[in-house]
């Protein structure tokens, strides 16, 4: 790919000593963080599971088939993401904005998803914040991930709109590439929490 | 142009004003030093809280303060000196003298570090004002679940704690970020990693423990923020939920933080001990993986906290295994400074004094350590003075003089003048006798059973003279810190003009001049070896020739370095979330504006330098 106008490692301010782009490195840095955050609440779910007085349990209130098709949708996310990315490196402008937009548009419908099964378990189910300590542990877990998601969300709406401006092409693929780290992060993410929390009995 | 008057931090002062031109710097260096000045204000601030405490405590029955501020007073202690004193006076250095040591001209991201600095002023006057509105926290550094639910803690006072914990939180971690950046990425040609200072690999296995421990407190107190403001039951025992989550998830952030408050004296001390014994660090390899040890390790022994709380005998016998394994790696440090000093031909500075102090102090905090990683020990001593004479032998023996002597080391590098080396050792002899005689006392009074934490006590006890000691010591540090201030002021006028390189020092910060220009190298230097400049010097002993003076720093090199401009995003977007987090206090209307500001700010930061032109900086 180092004939796609991308620019020589050895001009560029940001590649350091490592060879690696200091925003690239930072983000897994980051997500590195990231993971301790998630892990401590999802340890906090599981020390908490089967331990509330009241309320219904997880599997009166879940809705496995649509949290699936919320599932399928983000991962399917990661695969234009990755699509958006090589085609900002081929400098195809258009393609990586039309790229992102799906990837934004399928975490979009993740986070509506999300509320809708939120007002559903609160309105229908009677499940809410301080119904239990499943109610309590399953909201701000599963709330943190799609405040994760929201924020990705923003942050490819905001490159589209780069990218629509003609203020992005493919000098800049290490900003999507970032973003795109994060997007899968938040993605996997989803795969653990999805695993441990809905499917697991 | 904005990027030549960023060379010549005069012209830009007058182009600029100097307040603004401090408001909206990223020079890592001034950073450094607004990160300093910060923490050494709430050092002082965290030391008139003490000595009021002790001024309580010099008589039984004693009634200068109630209950409830004694309370307060323990509180914004012990959080002051954690979060507002020790940790910000290490990032002064981390910020100074990272870039220096491995021959950079500045951080990674020098907007970030700005803005790391204001979220962290913001932290800590968001923190304080909780004074101005009678409303300090009460509830311990700590704060254990359940005593700061909204049934025992109504008042805002816990709330002031809670949120002002999680900005310094973004703070440290927006910093931790950058530096690792920094220190891996940012390296001069040929500085690998195992020839770099041992205070950069401290600095280092410092930030990973930041951004690794740093979430699980940030998760701890969001469910007390649910538990709070939005009827979450997480600590709730009522409704099942076990305060022992709090505990955990606290020390599991707060044993590592232990190490991110010990890791960088330990670092600076391994610099201070080589430069005035005119030898190498003993076995510097060694040192490093010791201090990556005790980064693992300090991951695993949390629960030593927990003892009392009835974990049983498998979880006890683990973490106290693992606790009094910790030890080892730091008993290997210890050895190998004073195998340093051996055979060294030592110059008695004040930073060695200080140095010498650390590792003297260090070791006997260390060994009350090991003495309650013994559960059946712990459970006589927890919640006692001896406790409190441990972790201040630990904190203030280690931390505090470890950092001093890296003041009286670096001050002529930062700030172009020695501090008079007479009115230094005053100040030693003054903090480590009053240091002694305020903690070493207080481990008789915990082993005849003062509790920690009382605001007063009955005159029949037999702790009525050794409060009085402590008392009259905690006013010799008071003292210390007097003459310490006196020589700052004293010499900032009239003081020594450094040079370059006063204590015929052995990394690259000496090879440049005091205080060093704005883009510190004029030639980024490349390295050969560990403590490349000492041996530039003198060579190597085994006919390895001195290297000449480095030919003359042309003015076609100047006019190639590129500066990044000053930027007044960071303190901008500081405040938007400042905004934003004490909304949670005021109204929702206050979260959304302040949500959105913010998120606006973030944007007109990221677009700040969207497309820099080829080849300048960041």
């Amino acid at each position: 790919m180092a004939d796609h106008a991308v620019p020589h490692a050895a001009h560029d301010p940001n590649i350091g000593t490592t060879g690696l782009d200091h925003r690239k490195m930072g983000m897994w840095i980051f997500l590195g963080s990231d993971c301790m955050f998630f892990g401590s609440l999802i340890g906090t779910y599981l020390a908490y599971k089967g331990k509330s007085l009241s309320g219904p349990g997880p599997h009166d209130v879940f809705n496995i088939p649509l949290t699936s098709y919320s599932a399928a949708l983000l991962l399917a996310s990661s695969l234009t993401m990755v699509l958006a990315l090589a085609a900002l490196q081929h400098n195809r402008v258009k393609a990586a904005a039309g790229w992102l937009t799906a990837t934004a548009l399928m975490g979009l419908h993740f986070v509506l998803n999300q509320v809708y099964e939120f007002w559903s378990f609160a309105v229908h189910e009677g499940l809410k914040l301080s119904t239990s300590l499943f109610g309590s542990s399953f909201y701000v877990l599963t709330g943190f991930h799609g405040a994760h998601v929201t924020g990705g969300v923003i942050w490819l709406l905001l490159i589209v709109s780069l990218a629509l401006r003609g203020k992005i092409d493919a000098r800049d693929y290490t900003k999507v590439e970032v973003a795109g780290l994060y997007w899968h992060f938040v993605d996997i993410v989803w795969i653990a929490i999805f695993t441990v929390i809905y499917l697991i009995p | 142009m904005a990027t030549q008057a960023a060379f010549m931090p005069g012209a830009q002062a007058k182009e600029q004003g100097v307040l603004w031109s401090w408001l909206t710097t990223v020079d890592h260096k001034r950073i450094g030093i607004l990160y300093g000045s910060t923490a050494f204000i709430f050092f002082l601030i965290g030391g008139i809280e003490a000595l009021i405490m002790r001024l309580q405590l010099a008589r039984p029955d004693n009634t200068l303060v109630s209950a409830q501020t004694f309370n307060e007073l323990f509180t914004m202690h012990g959080t002051t000196m954690v979060f507002l004193a020790i940790m910000p006076m290490s990032a002064a250095f981390f910020n100074f003298m990272i870039p220096l040591m491995i021959g950079a001209r500045d951080v990674a991201f020098p907007r970030l570090n700005a803005l790391s600095y204001w979220i962290f002023l913001s932290g800590g006057l968001f923190l304080n004002a909780s004074w101005l509105f009678g409303m300090a926290p009460d509830g311990g550094w700590f704060g254990y679940a359940n005593l700061t639910s909204a049934q025992f803690s109504p008042a805002h006072s816990i709330d002031f704690w809670m949120l002002g914990l999680q900005i310094l939180g973004v703070s440290s971690m927006l910093a931790g970020f950058n530096f690792i950046v920094t220190i891996l990425n940012m390296r001069a040609p040929g500085m690998t990693l195992m020839r770099m200072p041992v205070f950069i690999w401290m600095s280092l296995v410092t930030q990973f423990l930041l951004v690794l421990a740093f979430p699980a407190i940030t998760v701890a107190l969001i469910l007390l923020m649910f538990d709070r403001f939005f009827g979450t039951l997480f600590y709730l025992p009522s409704a099942g939920g076990d305060p022992l989550l709090w505990q955990h998830l606290f020390w599991i952030f707060g044993h590592p933080e232990v190490y991110i408050l010990i890791l960088p004296a330990m670092g600076i001390v391994s610099e201070v001990l080589p430069t005035f014994a005119r030898k190498p660090l003993f076995g510097a390899p060694v040192v490093i993986y010791s201090g990556i040890m005790i980064g693992f390790f300090g991951f695993g022994v949390w629960s030593h906290h927990m003892f009392s709380v009835g974990m049983g005998p498998v979880a006890d016998s683990a973490f106290s295994i693992a606790t009094m394994l910790i030890a080892v790696p730091t008993g290997v440090k210890i050895l190998n400074w004073i195998s340093t000093l051996w055979g060294g031909s030592i110059r008695f500075s004040t930073a060695l004094y200080f140095s010498l102090g650390f590792i003297a102090m260090f070791t006997m905090g260390g060994l009350s350590g090991v003495m309650h990683a013994s559960p059946p020990v712990d459970l006589q001593q927890t919640d006692t003075y001896f406790v409190v004479a441990h972790f201040h032998y630990v904190l203030f023996g280690g931390s505090i003089f470890g950092l001093f002597s890296g003041a009286y080391y670096w001050w002529p590098k930062i700030t172009g003048r020695l501090l008079d080396e007479g009115l230094g050792k005053l100040h030693f002899w003054l903090m480590m006798i009053g240091f002694n005689v305020t903690f070493f006392p207080q481990h008789f009074l915990g082993l005849i059973g003062m509790p920690r934490r009382i605001y007063t006590y009955a005159p029949d006890l037999g702790w009525n003279f050794w409060n009085m000691v402590s008392t009259i010591g905690a006013f010799v540090i008071a003292l210390s810190f007097v003459v310490f201030i006196y020589n700052v002021i004293k010499t900032t006028r009239t003081g020594q003009v450094a040079g370059p390189d006063p204590w015929d020092g052995r990394t690259l910060e000496w090879s440049i001049p005091s205080p060093p220009p704005v883009y510190n190298f004029a030639r980024v230097p490349t390295v050969h070896e560990r403590d490349d400049f000492w041996l530039g010097k003198y060579g190597d002993g085994h006919g390895g020739k001195p290297r000449g003076a480095p030919a003359p720093v042309t003015a076609a090199e100047l006019a190639a370095i590129h500066m990044p401009p000053p930027s007044y995003w960071p303190i901008l977007l500081a405040i938007a979330l400042s905004i934003m987090v004490t909304g949670i206090m005021i109204s929702a209307y206050q979260i959304i504006v302040g949500g959105l500001l913010t998120l606006f700010l973030m944007y007109k930061f990221a677009m700040e330098y969207h497309r820099p032109p080829e080849g300048h900086g960041h």
